[in-house]
């Protein structure tokens, strides 16, 4: 499947070095499929849940007027931590189809690309802009076009940047790696025989 | 110009060139555990692939392992699922399996170099983020998700982009009661937790010289947590001194050969960087985090910061800390020394040296579970992320010697975790309170050197 374009209203989750623990609680790894994951992103902060004794104010999830949101516009550094692409998961089958941040976790990228699920990057102004617009109007549509590098909301457009294996990879359907890498299994054979170590030295 | 040994790895394990401008990377080691796995071999399964290379993949089973209850089938029957696909996986696709019952069974970053697997030059990949604890080898290790894990299986390949080298040099004797795990919380409390992406990291210097091969795998393990998905460190005398005689390891002849190709491939002395940072370990002091992430942290004698950037004042709210006062001295209820940075048989004997005719406060409870079944028996992840009944409770603080103190981390949504080296966790307990563990030692007259083994 070829991706070019996300569009969709928004949902704003703010705050640097959002782990993937918070975003996927370890609990939620006890399963052998990533059925129903989207039932516990940020269940441990979000009312309701078992932190009962957290802070009152509503988190992003739970408020109302994001529901139905197919992007995530975030801050710095998120899904650092653990490798789990439960996280990913989690957003994909919540219908995220795209994350927009200041910057992401190498991992928490790998694992989101993989799955179709593009995080782009923009300036730290833009998505300040991006969130206090999304907050004020969370019906605005925003519009990201991949290949021409922008991210547009009703008469606000800003830069958005992607690095150009990742872009390439969804522009032509080629995010799903498997089936490429197989493709000419003969050269890995090849690699592996000039490997001292796979033969037993 | 020489080049380092990422470069030379990289080079050497590159397939071909995707046409995204990915590099197609052979992998020379595939760990699997129940965690990460069975969604993997289910896409196998469905598009009717097999396992590429079932001789270079290995499997175990730790994240879920319970500490205490260890009869089969377990008592909760998620952990029982999981445990029983990953056994159904492995013999569907004859993948070796070190299973609960094996005695090589541990954390699967504490039994790759502990059988030989793990060695000097080949390219490494497991479902999780600590794999870069095998960097400590001189291996170029990537922690990866779940649809990596199913690429590696079927094609024993990655895709993945260039990375840039940042070497990070320590010199200098270490201080008394300083260890790998303070010049590493030191590390990314500098540079950042977000300092390393895009980077490997080469840790370098006479002070990683002269650690052991436990003191080079804690300070790898936590590459990840400032942002390094890899981190190395040069093979030398004390890697091949390791490797030797171990399981998996080349023997006779071939050790001899081996050897000569592992020392090829350390980065040559003009080798060039993309990065230099210079780290004193005469100013290291033991290290504690306050916040809620790993780097967030103060020397033990220093205070929680009292800024106001959101970010600070957040992670003290979680914590419970007031800006401005003393790290020593804060309560702690359970001090644990484990997980697959301070669980491995050196650092429960530097905890036991500070224990040694001490008593555990009797308010702390104290927890300490081995990295491998040969360290001993009921080895696994445990507390370190609260898969397994091992769990804080509601607001309880917990000194600990794994990784990450993220929110709800041990298992407890409003838990709260101070990571420090498993010496100042054996103070901490003992004390019942934060503590520096250096008075400890100059109390313990007659007690051998803490300075690291040569
Ligand atoms: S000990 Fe902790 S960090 Fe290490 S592999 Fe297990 S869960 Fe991950």
């Amino acid at each position: 499947m070829r991706i070019t374009h996300i569009e969709g209203t928004a949902l704003p989750m703010r705050g640097d070095d959002i782990d993937t623990d918070r975003i996927m609680p370890a609990r939620y790894l006890r399963a052998v499929t990533f059925d129903g994951l989207e039932r516990h992103l940020f269940e441990d902060e979000r009312t309701g849940s078992a932190a009962g004794d957290k802070a009152s104010a509503q988190h992003a999830f739970d408020n109302p007027r994001y529901a139905g949101a197919s992007m995530l516009i975030v801050n710095r550094n998120f899904g650092c931590g653990s490798s789990r692409e439960h996280a990913p998961q989690g957003l994909y089958r919540a219908g995220f189809r795209g994350v927009i941040g200041e910057s992401f976790s190498e991992i928490f990228f790998g694992n989101s690309l993989i799955i179709g699920l593009p995080c782009v990057t923009a300036a730290h102004d833009d998505i300040r802009r991006l969130m206090e617009r999304v907050e004020k109007q969370p019906d605005a549509r925003i519009r990201i076009d991949l290949q021409a590098g922008t991210c547009e909301v009703e008469g606000f457009t800003c830069a958005i940047a992607l690095p150009a294996h990742a872009r390439d990879a969804l522009v032509t359907g080629a995010w799903d790696t498997t089936g490429l890498l197989l493709d000419r299994y003969a050269e890995v054979d090849r690699v592996a025989a000039r490997l001292p170590y796979v033969a037993g030295f | 110009m020489g080049h380092t040994l990422l470069q030379k790895v990289w080079d050497l394990h590159t397939v071909r060139t995707l046409p995204t401008g990915q590099t197609q990377l052979f992998i020379g080691l595939h760990l699997v555990h129940e965690v990460t796995s069975p969604q993997a071999f289910d896409a196998l399964r469905a598009r009717g692939w097999k396992v590429a290379r079932p001789d270079r993949t290995f499997a175990t089973v730790d994240h879920i392992i319970p500490t205490r209850e260890r009869t089969r089938p377990f008592v909760d029957v998620l952990a029982e699922d999981m445990i029983a696909a990953l056994e159904r996986n492995c013999r569907d696709f004859g993948v070796r399996l070190a299973g609960l019952d094996d005695d090589r069974q541990g954390i699967v970053h504490v039994i790759g170099p502990e059988l030989g697997l793990t060695q000097p030059g080949l390219t490494l990949a497991c479902g999780d983020s600590h794999t870069s604890t095998h960097g400590a080898f001189g291996a170029v290790a990537f922690g990866v998700g779940t649809s990596q894990v199913r690429d590696v299986l079927a094609s024993q390949c990655l895709a993945l982009e260039p990375m840039k080298v940042r070497r990070i040099r320590v010199t200098g004797m270490l201080p008394s009661g300083v260890y790998a795990k303070d010049v590493i919380l030191t590390i990314i409390n500098r540079l950042g937790v977000g300092g390393g992406v895009g980077y490997a990291y080469e840790y370098a210097g006479d002070t990683i010289e002269r650690m052991s091969m436990d003191e080079r795998m804690t300070i790898c393990n936590m590459s990840i947590e400032g942002g390094a998905r890899v981190g190395y460190v040069n093979p030398d005398q004390t890697t091949f001194d390791y490797i030797k005689g171990r399981p998996f390891a080349p023997a006779g002849d071939a050790f001899d050969r081996a050897r000569a190709w592992w020392t090829s491939m350390a980065s040559d002395r003009d080798a060039r960087y993309d990065d230099d940072v210079v780290i004193r370990a005469e100013e290291l002091t033991p290290v504690v985090t306050w916040g809620v992430n790993p780097g967030q942290s103060v020397p033990v004698v220093g205070r929680v910061p009292s800024g106001q950037e959101p970010a600070v004042a957040e992670a003290r709210a979680y914590m419970g800390f007031n800006g401005g006062e003393a790290i020593a001295g804060m309560r702690v209820d359970v001090a644990f020394v484990g997980s697959c940075t301070n669980s491995r048989l050196s650092d429960l004997r530097e905890a036991a040296r500070i224990v040694s005719g001490r008593r555990v406060a009797p308010h702390v409870k104290a927890l300490v579970v081995p990295g491998s079944a040969s360290v001993k028996r009921a080895a696994g992840c445990s507390m370190c992320l609260g898969m397994n009944p091992d769990k804080l409770e509601g607001s309880q603080v917990c000194a600990s010697s794994s990784n990450r103190n993220f929110k709800g981390r041990q298992g407890s949504p409003t838990g709260r975790t101070l990571l420090m080296s498993p010496a100042m966790v054996a103070a901490a307990a003992i004390a019942g309170e934060v503590t520096d563990v250096r008075t400890m030692i100059t109390q313990a007259s007659g007690t051998r050197s803490l300075k690291p083994e040569a």
